[in-house]
């Protein structure tokens, strides 16, 4: 096997500019650890080996010739969630709806993607429609996380996380409605952030929440998660919630961050995240992550937001009302699943029996929780309620960035789970986003990074890291800093103690 | 008394255009009653006076310049249609038996 895949993004690109390897070996690599592993961790639904190569040829041409690379990732390896959209290849949003749906557009993710030479491996696998947190709604089976076959990478985005920390992508995109980059992140030992809202086009993004839902970097170290992000951010007019300011200096943040020092930065840790419901391993491993900031010269400080509270059951209003109106546009009609098309039964009835037998036991259920909370009847008590609450999350926010300039918490309550162990109990699976939400609802920008392995189980923790709308670049001066921190005490980076690959699923 | 019944279960799949099953009425009829149960907290905090939002950053109206710009062709438009026919999306039937 070759050490190529165990390097990091800015690394990888450094050889490839450099001329030192090209990028097609680079993409072979890692094609190559994709055939040798997947079959055990299952992280993709579409791998495209003639486009990927087609890509990262692409990329070496240029530099022979003498040009500038496209961007800094230029030949790097990626993978790429399947919710967004891709011309020419398969894209599924792990659903049966969509099955060998080819896309006739980019979405501007992958447009941006494509531009900077990054070479797309392929596409990844997901909760049905980005519904979950372990990747057991994905109609093609799930996802396995390569520190423990036998449990959950997170989700939605358990495709994305599970394929860099099985190296077999260096960098990945994932989607983040109420937690799908940042818990994938967490119980993988990775690094996912969740840029401010409106900061990555939604365009060709298939809406889940509109109001929630955002692209963002996942990877193995702050640096390139900072890379990946200066790549896909910036204004885009063909997202009207797209916003048309500079893309926050995060490459930089995360530069100076590894520096280690962060005097004067002041850390709020938040009061509400913590005690029962959460696993002491986490709160030890969470703990010793608050001590390392303040070790670095962080001022630390605890704060209340006490309606954080009311973030989780606000979230599951407002996301499956938004989701009954947008998994509407999966009306057997134009593109997609039909079935019943026999001529006996009407249009009506073709679109009800597809969508029976399109969508999953999650999205069903959400689609009707939001059409119930949306009925008239009830908006007021539900959805309306729901939206104040998201007021008064962004009033905690408010009052507590006043006093400091990031707030920290667990990024989610527990460790990975095993698979199956809560696919019967919704209620147990939303508590995986508990402490991910109030970021999807106020719409700031929030990262997890890796704070070791849970004494008890050792298995993964992250630390969450939140900061205001578009100070993206806090994430990464703060995130860069522990990073560096919690790597040099342990004598070498997290990701590195997974275990190798092998053996039965 | 659970927040929703059966019924109403049944009523919501027909209005999101979901043929379920009998089986799975009961399955969702329990699940859904229990997460209303858990999500009716909302109501604790939401004062009148709190206004709502909902979205996270200020919406405006985006407009641009109206001119033409390139778009799909016919052919990339049906090329993942269900069944076309004559240039043109093919769809069952708009009238039911009742009708």
């Amino acid at each position: 096997m070759t050490e190529l895949i165990k390097l990091t993004a800015a690394e990888l690109a450094d050889k490839i500019h450099s001329r030192e390897v090209s990028a097609v070996e680079v993409a072979q690599a890692h094609l190559d650890r994709i055939a040798e592993v997947d079959d055990h961790i299952h992280a993709f639904l579409h791998v495209d080996t003639e486009g990927a190569l087609a890509a990262a040829k692409k990329v070496d041409e240029g530099i022979a010739e003498g040009k500038a690379p496209a961007s800094p990732l230029a030949g790097v390896p990626l993978a790429l969630k399947d919710v967004l959209t891709t011309q020419g290849v398969p894209t599924t949003c792990g659903s049966k709806t969509l099955e060998g749906w080819i896309p006739p557009y980019d979405a501007t993710v992958t447009r941006k993607l494509r531009e900077a030479g990054v070479v797309i491996l392929g596409k990844t696998n997901m909760d049905e429609f980005a519904m979950g947190s372990s990747t057991e709604n994905s109609a093609y089976g799930p996802t396995h996380n390569p520190w423990d076959h036998a449990r959950i990478p997170g989700g939605s985005g358990g495709g994305s996380s599970a394929s860099i920390a099985a190296f077999e992508a260096a960098i990945a995109i994932g989607t983040d409605t109420g937690g799908s980059i940042r818990q994938p992140g967490a119980v993988t030992g990775t690094v996912g952030v969740k840029p401010t809202y409106g900061g990555v086009s939604r365009y060709g993004l298939v809406a889940f929440s509109s109001s929630l839902d955002q692209a963002g970097p996942c990877a193995r170290t702050v640096l390139d998660a900072a890379l990946l992000h200066e790549v896909i951010a910036g204004y885009d007019p063909r997202d009207s919630t797209s916003i048309e300011v500079p893309v926050p200096p995060v490459v930089a943040a995360a530069r100076q961050g590894a520096n280690g020092d962060l005097t004067g930065v002041k850390v709020g840790v938040v009061k509400e995240f913590g005690g029962d419901g959460y696993q002491p391993g986490v709160l030890r491993s969470f703990q010793a992550a608050v001590e390392q900031l303040r070790a670095l010269g962080a001022d630390v400080v605890e704060v209340s937001c006490p309606n954080f509270v009311y973030a989780l059951p606000a979230y599951y209003l407002i996301a499956p009302s938004e989701c009954s109106s947008n998994l509407a546009r999966f009306d057997a009609m134009r593109y997609g699943l039909r079935v019943a098309d026999d001529g006996t039964h009407s249009a009506e009835e073709v679109m009800s029996l597809t969508r029976e037998k399109g969508f999953g036991a999650e999205v069903k259920r959400r689609i009707m929780l939001g059409t119930y909370a949306l009925s008239s009847g009830y908006y007021d008590a539900y959805y309306g309620s729901a939206q104040k609450v998201r007021t008064l999350i962004t009033r905690d926010f408010d009052a507590a960035f006043e006093h400091v300039d990031v707030l920290v918490s667990p990024t989610t309550p527990t460790t990975a789970f095993k698979i199956g162990e809560r696919v019967d109990d919704p209620m147990a699976m939303y508590l995986a986003d508990l402490c991910t939400i109030p970021s999807n609802l106020a719409g700031n920008a929030a990262m997890s990074v890796p704070s070791g392995l849970s004494d008890e189980d050792g298995l993964p923790v992250g630390l969450q890291i939140m900061a205001p709308a578009l100070a993206d670049d806090r994430l990464y001066r703060v995130g860069a800093a522990y990073e560096a921190a919690r790597d040099a005490a342990a004598g070498g980076a997290l990701i590195h103690k997974v275990p190798e690959l092998g053996g039965t699923k | 008394m659970p927040n929703i019944s059966r019924d109403e279960v049944a009523h919501l799949a027909k209005l999101a255009r979901l043929a379920v099953t009998d089986d799975e009425i009961d399955v969702f009829a329990g699940q859904l009653d229990q997460i209303l149960d858990s999500v009716a907290k909302v109501s604790e905090v939401a004062a009148a006076d709190v206004p709502p939002t909902s979205h996270a950053v200020p919406l405006t109206n985006v407009f641009r310049q109206d001119v033409v710009v390139p778009g799909l062709s016919q052919q990339q438009a049906l090329a993942g249609a269900p069944a076309a026919e004559e240039g043109r999306f093919r769809v069952p039937r708009i009238l039911g038996e009742e009708q």
